[in-house]
């Protein structure tokens, strides 16, 4: 077994419900690694276990080598976690530039006294300012943003809002990146442009990825490793093809909308 | 788009030469004040300016943080009572009592922003209300504190015995003590420590995944805010000369509110020109419109008649309150949104 990122046994109930029941998996470095199954078969409970926002009953969560239960949302981003939201959770009155500087701020030191003492540009706020909206605005470029670069986040449509999510993301260099069904609401032609940034952002960040898709397209054309739940439970493992074909998982989505059609 | 963008110029102090214009306009008109005004004016322009102070802060933590505090007047009463008392007891000078008499308040905030972790909403709105009546009521009942008496404000000594006699020697004092507390609140704002208080502000469960401590930056945004209530609270003392616990009560937390919703929530311009507004209808307007000859009568005899139980003439409440009625439904965004529109307008004008 890895160390990088691995999950064991993990279990979560809400009331009577097992919305996680003893999952686990194993991520290699550097892959992606997609999470698929129908609606509420517990995929972004998985995400909100690994990024602390709920704990488990049960199991472990191992991130190079190290056991990240139980710490808070915020240790474990700075451990290298970073997600978006399946309902994107963005500043809303904070510029796009802002939107992404906040995912610069496990790297900065700036402090009450010496960002109030931001009165030149020699001074150590200042020139901390500069060096990361230098890294900012690489996002800002590679993710196509720059013309909504000083708008406020509440006033973009959904697409680019997913967009800004997921630069802010970048911008804290995670060693794992969790994307919550990235896709949702684009069309075809940005579904496309996200396949190939997500890959992009694999070989360019060396980053890890942990990917829910309902995009059945998108799912075969990047990942490397796929697993499918149904309530709560792993019921497949392996490499696209073989989890598509496997007979659990079509019966799994048998019922919901015919998603296999097109691969 | 060009190769290299001074990213400096994202966050310089002023962002283009018409902002450095139009501030030094403001500066050398607010320096040359005096010769224009007369000089018993210059009491009220004392409180506009402590009053600025206080509302900056304040929406550090309300407009830029999210969190509420009904609890203001307390740290307010903790800067005013701080600063005399360590003059007087102590026999600190000025320069230090001053700041000291803010860290402390500052260290109140920072235990009151502790429940701010688990409390929301009303539950945080009753523990702020809770921590500002304590404090009146302690400072009214111990001796230690004048009581319900009062105090006597010690001389303005900025130490070799400079003393600052008039409210003009002491206009010039608070303006540039207000003048460097505006611009490090805007430097803090546009920094770091700045983001994460929007960031909680917008989304406290994101700014935690993106590794913001709610614990520390809740708890700071409490503490900078104390701080800014606590000078504003030392000066306060020197503009009156004397004081009692009177003032500081629940009625001054709300209207320290007031002057932020009606400047615009989470601006500081808004948080200058609510202070200034507020402060300027509440000891001067409202005062000379009830000497206005019939229609003043007439309102107070309205107010008296109408709008009050005890028959008390309660003029100033109900503009106050008819103006937040007014800036909730018609403009959110204060008196800044109003501006921000106007500038908005010329802008394109005229097509
Ligand atoms: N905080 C919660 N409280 C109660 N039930 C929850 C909570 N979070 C998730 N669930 C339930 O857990 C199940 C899995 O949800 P979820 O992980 O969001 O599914 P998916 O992302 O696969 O569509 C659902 O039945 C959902 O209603
Ligand atoms: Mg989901």
């Amino acid at each position: 077994m890895g160390d990088h990122f691995r999950v064991e046994n993990l279990s979560i109930s809400f009331g009577g419900l097992k919305a996680v029941d003893g999952v686990s998996f194993d991520v290699e470095p550097n892959t992606i690694f997609s999470i698929i199954g129908p609606n509420g078969s517990g995929k972004t409970t998985i995400f909100n276990l690994i990024c602390g926002i709920y704990h488990p009953h049960s199991g472990r969560i191992i991130l190079e080598g190290r056991n990240i239960v139980g710490l808070k949302p915020d240790r474990i981003a700075r451990l290298g976690i970073a997600r978006t939201f399946q309902n994107i959770e963005l500043f809303g009155n904070a510029t796009v530039m802002d939107n992404i500087m906040l995912g610069r701020h496990i790297h900065m030191k700036t402090g009450v006294f010496s960002g109030a003492f931001m009165w030149w540009r020699g001074s150590r706020a200042a020139q901390e300012e500069i060096v990361h909206r230098e890294e900012v605005e690489k996002i800002i470029d590679f993710l196509d943003l720059q013309s909504v670069r000083d708008q406020f986040v509440s006033s973009l449509p959904y697409g680019k809002r997913k967009l800004v999510e997921l630069g802010r993301a970048l911008a804290l260099k995670p060693k794992v990146l969790l994307l919550d069904e990235p896709s949702a609401g684009m069309n075809t032609e940005e579904k496309e442009d996200l396949s190939i940034w997500i890959k992009d952002i694999r070989e360019d960040y060396k980053v890890t990825i942990l990917l829910i898709e309902h995009d059945m397209n998108m799912i075969m054309g990047i990942s490397d490793r796929v697993i499918c739940l149904n309530y709560g439970r792993k019921i497949a493992e392996g490499l696209p093809q073989e989890v598509q074909k496997h007979p659990e998982v079509i019966e799994a989505y048998l019922g919901e909308e015919d998603i296999f059609r097109h691969a | 788009m060009d190769m290299k963008r001074d990213y400096y110029e994202d966050v310089q102090l002023f962002e283009s030469n018409v902002v450095l214009f139009w501030t030094v306009v403001l500066l050398v008109f607010l320096f040359t004040l005096p010769l224009y005004v007369p000089s018993y004016r210059f009491s009220l322009f004392n409180l506009v300016l402590v009053h600025v102070i206080l509302a900056v802060g304040l929406n550090i933590l309300v407009g830029n943080t999210g969190q509420i505090s009904l609890g203001h007047a307390g740290f307010f009463a903790i800067g005013a009572y701080g600063t005399t008392l360590l003059m007087t007891k102590l026999g600190l000078p000025f320069v230090l009592a001053l700041p000291l008499a803010a860290f402390i308040s500052s260290a109140f905030g920072f235990i009151l922003g502790l429940p701010a972790l688990r409390l929301e909403g009303p539950y945080l709105s009753i523990a702020t209300l809770g921590f500002g009546l304590t404090v009146t009521h302690i400072i009214g009942h111990w001796d230690f504190f004048g009581g319900r008496t009062g105090l006597q404000v010690p001389p303005l000594d900025l130490g070799g015995g400079f003393i600052l006699k008039t409210d003009v020697q002491k206009y010039y004092l608070i303006l540039i003590i207000t003048i460097f507390l505006v611009l490090s609140a805007r430097n803090l704002l546009k920094t770091r420590v700045g983001r994460a208080f929007v960031a909680i502000r917008d989304s406290d469960i994101a700014a935690e995944v993106i590794g913001v401590n709610l614990l520390i930056y809740k708890t700071l945004s409490f503490a900078v805010s104390a701080f800014y209530a606590g000078i504003a609270g030392g000066l306060f003392g020197f503009v009156l000369g004397f004081f009692n616990p009177e003032p500081f009560n629940l009625i001054l937390s709300i209207v320290f509110l007031v002057m932020i919703v009606v400047g615009g929530l989470g601006a500081i311009a808004g948080s200058i020109m609510g202070a200034t507004l507020i402060t300027i209808l509440q000891y001067s307007l409202l005062k000379n419109i009830k000497e206005v000859p019939y229609v003043g009568p007439f309102m107070v005899d309205i107010s008296s008649r109408w709008f009050t139980v005890i028959g008390l003439e309660n003029l100033n409440s109900i503009v106050l309150g008819l103006i937040m009625i007014a800036i909730v439904i018609f403009e959110p965004l204060g008196i800044y949104g109003i501006w921000l529109r106007i500038k908005k307008y010329w802008r394109t004008w005229p097509f």
